[in-house]
């Protein structure tokens, strides 16, 4: 094989697809990938999903671009998948049976900024915090702070519906998106919802946001701006338990006030955490709760000093409120490097994402801890408590024998004990491929039915993102043949 | 068992069956909408939806209430404990409200109706009794039929029941209008203000919050034109315009005829009738195949078609 050969993929220059000739000439060769490297990378993201296999990798920068795109798929009987950042935890970007994956990362332009109507028109694939950064001072931000908002597309957010600590008081993505233009799987550009109060029709924005890229690809979204919040108040509650952290945010949502954002983590992440970055969390604590309140500078103390009251009815051990903004920020990067601080004790993580009644929060742990013990898994938990948005993270090492395994046991009892508690599969992370094969524990199969009934509306050929969310018998797609690559196919 | 599995209420089987499985059917609601979507066909039978609230958990912020209730009713149950929910009051019940999917005025406060429905209960065309979304406040499990319904008029499904978000009310609200303040310089200054209502001369602003905050915010207005507290202003009639918030800088009074418009939303209370826009062509096949979907026979509410304004 000649080098030359060997740069196209390892295949030789007479068996050049068609598919692969009409991607590049509607693109530029440029930004039609195709050899294996950037396959193998685009085969996975950020889950622990194996088994991807990506066809030719676009990077369109134009929406015309990505209907040709579309149209070309078709014509050859592809599928096609949208991609961000790559940073889903559910394995929604994973492509599978050799779609042509969409990669927005290159359409990331701040179209415009309508102060006049609070939106801003951007592309999908402009990162979360940068948006927010660029909003800042002109007094607003982009609401949803998801902790991946350093590398996340605004596009993936869309897909997910994600959240992040602060949407306790401000809402997930969803009542954040005013419109989208999207391209469906046969080409056409859908423009959903729009500027005015009360678009007309069925609420279809509201059912793409959280779609996870089987409705179409979004390529032009109109965000809400938040103003920002000249009074801000954050406070530290320290506990000797978890169940008493628990118990005070119970408490504090009974009294009626929504915070901005409450966070609880456990001893153990409390621990990694401050030994990582030295944000002055006390290490002997059981748990703490990272409450923030904000609005008008006259008023926010009112809701701090309840909450400080209600902690200290519920066994606090201690209650700081941050003196000023650099304590704030330095209190919010131990809650926000988490994860970083977690590679700092075993190599591998995997972090769920379930949702219980916030009165269940204390009983599930509880059953959490247990789980784990039985299973001989390190356990860790950071909750985005004020919704009840459960995130244990297992922590391990893969390379020891029969590892995965416990993982994967252990991980199912927590999702099993989430739903008998009365909560649901997912707070923000998605369903994916993750999540398909427990649909069926939270939804009869008519309900299933009728999701699908949706997904169809959008894509009847179901050629968009194949194979994800819905379970096996109720999916469009043939999940058993897409997870096994035909022979023959390359990309 | 999970909470969200087949529902074993014998009030909502009782109702599935009166639904059953063929022949034209309309839930009504208070009528207070009725004309919304166009007339009903001749000869479709109409029934109520069971009433009652099912479960109210005012430490979650949700409550499960059967669609035949009265939003008042709902309202008046959540007071008690300080709560209320984004659905409008116009005197109509809980279903009808999820199913036209419009905001009250009080939208700035209460957020979106679209936004409040957790899960939806709803008996299918076949007759089944479906389930979509779930008990939770937050939620990304699987695809988003709450939203899909929320706004259909009952053209996808008979609406049951449905888990709504409540929300805590404000320690204060109070109304303040003014006759020679600019209504946008109004939104533009206060940090997150209540509803604005403009009729052309009088700017009506509510301001809510804690005290101190309320204080703030009317010295705020007292800097932007003479201010006097008020009632709250009494419900807007009329035909309803959706604008977006910048249209109503310009907009076009001879049009709209007497107004009130609630301005940074863009909707507006007016004497002449919005225009119709018909939908963009693509998105009427993404519609026509949702309803086909659901309503393979076409029976829930026939002659009545969303996105027709
Ligand atoms: C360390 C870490 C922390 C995280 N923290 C949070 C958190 O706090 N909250 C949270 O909600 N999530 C969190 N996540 C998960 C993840 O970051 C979010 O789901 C994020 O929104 C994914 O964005 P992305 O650009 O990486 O999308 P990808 O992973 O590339 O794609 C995600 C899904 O979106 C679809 N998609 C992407 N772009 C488009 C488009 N333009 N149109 C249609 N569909 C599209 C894909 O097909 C896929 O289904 C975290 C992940 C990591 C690794």
């Amino acid at each position: 094989m000649s080098i030359l050969d060997r740069l196209r993929g390892g295949r030789t220059a007479h068996d050049v697809d068609p598919l692969l000739v009409e991607l590049q000439a509607a693109l530029t060769p440029e930004r039609v990938k195709m050899d294996s490297a950037q396959r193998s990378l685009l085969g996975k993201d950020a889950s622990m999903f194996e088994g991807g296999v990506s066809g030719p990798i676009c990077y369109p920068t134009s929406t015309d671009e990505v209907v040709a795109i579309a149209k070309i798929a078709e014509r050859h009987g592809r599928a096609i998948v949208p991609r961000g950042a790559g940073t889903g935890l559910a394995g929604g970007a994973i492509p599978l049976g050799a779609p042509v994956v969409v990669a927005m990362t290159k359409m990331n332009a701040i179209l415009e900024i309508d102060e006049e109507n609070g939106i801003a028109w951007v592309e999908p694939g402009v990162i979360n915090l940068d948006l927010t950064r660029h909003l800042t001072p002109r007094g607003f931000h982009y609401a949803p702070d998801p902790s991946s908002q350093q590398v996340c597309t605004i596009g993936g957010n869309v897909a997910n519906n994600s959240g992040g600590p602060h949407c306790l008081a401000y809402g997930v993505t969803n009542p954040h998106i005013a419109a989208l233009e999207v391209v469906t799987a046969t080409g056409e550009v859908l423009l959903l919802g729009g500027l005015d109060a009360e678009p007309d029709g069925y609420d279809l924005r509201g059912v793409f946001v959280g779609s996870e890229g089987t409705l179409g690809i979004t390529t032009k979204i109109a965000v809400r701006l938040t103003k920002n919040r000249p009074g801000v108040r954050t406070l530290l509650l320290s506990f000797a338990t978890i169940r008493d952290a628990a118990n005070t945010v119970s408490a504090v949502i009974a009294a009626g006030i929504v915070p901005a954002a409450m966070e609880v983590m456990d001893q153990k992440i409390t621990r990694a955490v401050e030994h990582y970055v030295h944000a002055g969390y006390p290490i002997d604590a059981g748990a703490v709760l990272l409450a923030e309140v904000d609005g008008a500078e006259a008023g926010v103390d009112i809701d701090a000093d309840r909450i400080r009251e209600l902690g200290i009815a519920n066994n606090a051990t201690e209650v700081r409120l941050a003196a000023d903004e650099t304590e704030r920020a330095l209190l919010w990067k131990g809650r926000k490097t988490a994860f970083g601080a977690i590679a700092q004790i075993a190599p591998d993580y995997y972090l769920h994402d379930t949702v219980v009644p916030r009165s269940k929060l204390a009983d599930v742990l509880d059953q959490i801890y247990e789980i784990a013990d039985r299973h001989d898994v390190l356990v860790m938990n950071v909750l985005h408590a004020g919704d009840g948005n459960l995130h244990p993270l297992l922590i391990f090492d893969g390379r020891e024998d029969g590892v995965m395994e416990r993982i994967q046991a252990a991980g199912e009892e927590i999702i099993t004990a989430s739903l008998a508690a009365g909560g649901v599969l997912s707070g923000e992370h998605g369903i994916g491929v993750e999540k398909q094969p427990f649909m069926d524990q939270l939804f009869t199969s008519d309900d299933l039915d009728h999701q699908n009934r949706l997904r169809r509306a959008f894509d009847p050929t179901c050629r968009a993102n194949p194979g994800k969310v819905l379970p096996m018998g109720h999916s469009c797609a043939d999940i058993q043949q897409l997870r096994s690559v035909p022979t023959g196919v390359w990309g | 068992m999970t909470a969200t599995l087949l529902s074993t209420d014998p009030v909502l089987a009782a109702f599935a069956e009166e639904v059953g499985e063929s022949g034209p059917i309309a839930i009504v609601g208070g009528r207070t909408r009725w004309e919304n979507g166009g007339a009903l066909v001749d000869g479709t039978r109409t029934i109520a939806a069971p009433s009652g609230i099912v479960e109210y958990i005012a430490e979650e912020m949700i409550v499960k209430v059967r669609a035949g209730t009265s939003v008042a009713e709902l309202h008046a149950s959540l007071a008690e404990r300080g709560q209320v929910t984004a659905l409008p009051e116009r005197g109509g019940t809980v279903g009808g409200a999820v199913a036209v999917g419009q905001n009250g005025v009080l939208r700035p406060m209460r957020g979106e109706t679209r936004s409040a429905v957790l899960q939806v209960r709803y008996v299918s065309a076949e007759g089944k009794i479906v389930t979509g979304g779930g008990p939770t406040v937050k939620n990304v499990s699987g695809f988003d039929i709450p939203r899909l319904m929320t706004g259909s008029l009952g053209t996808l499904g008979c609406i049951a029941e449905v888990i709504l978000r409540t929300n805590p009310m404000p320690a204060q609200t109070r109304w303040f209008a003014s006759n020679d303040a600019d209504p946008f310089a109004v939104h533009r200054s206060l940090l997150a203000p209540g509803p604005i209502l403009f009729d052309g001369s009088t700017t009506t602003v509510m301001v809510f919050g804690h005290a101190p905050a309320v204080t703030e915010d009317v010295m705020m207005l007292r800097t932007l034109g003479t201010f006097t507290e008020c009632e709250p202003p009494p419900d807007a009639t009329g035909h309803r315009w959706s604008l977006s918030p910048r249209d109503l800088q310009t907009l076009d009074v001879a049009a709209v005829g007497a107004f009130v418009a609630e301005i940074g939303v863009g909707i507006v209370h007016a004497s002449n009738p919005q225009p119709p826009t018909p939908l963009a062509p693509d998105v009427r096949v993404i519609h026509d195949r949702m309803k086909a979907e659901f309503d393979p026979p076409g029976r829930l509410n026939p002659g009545r078609v969303v996105g027709l304004r």
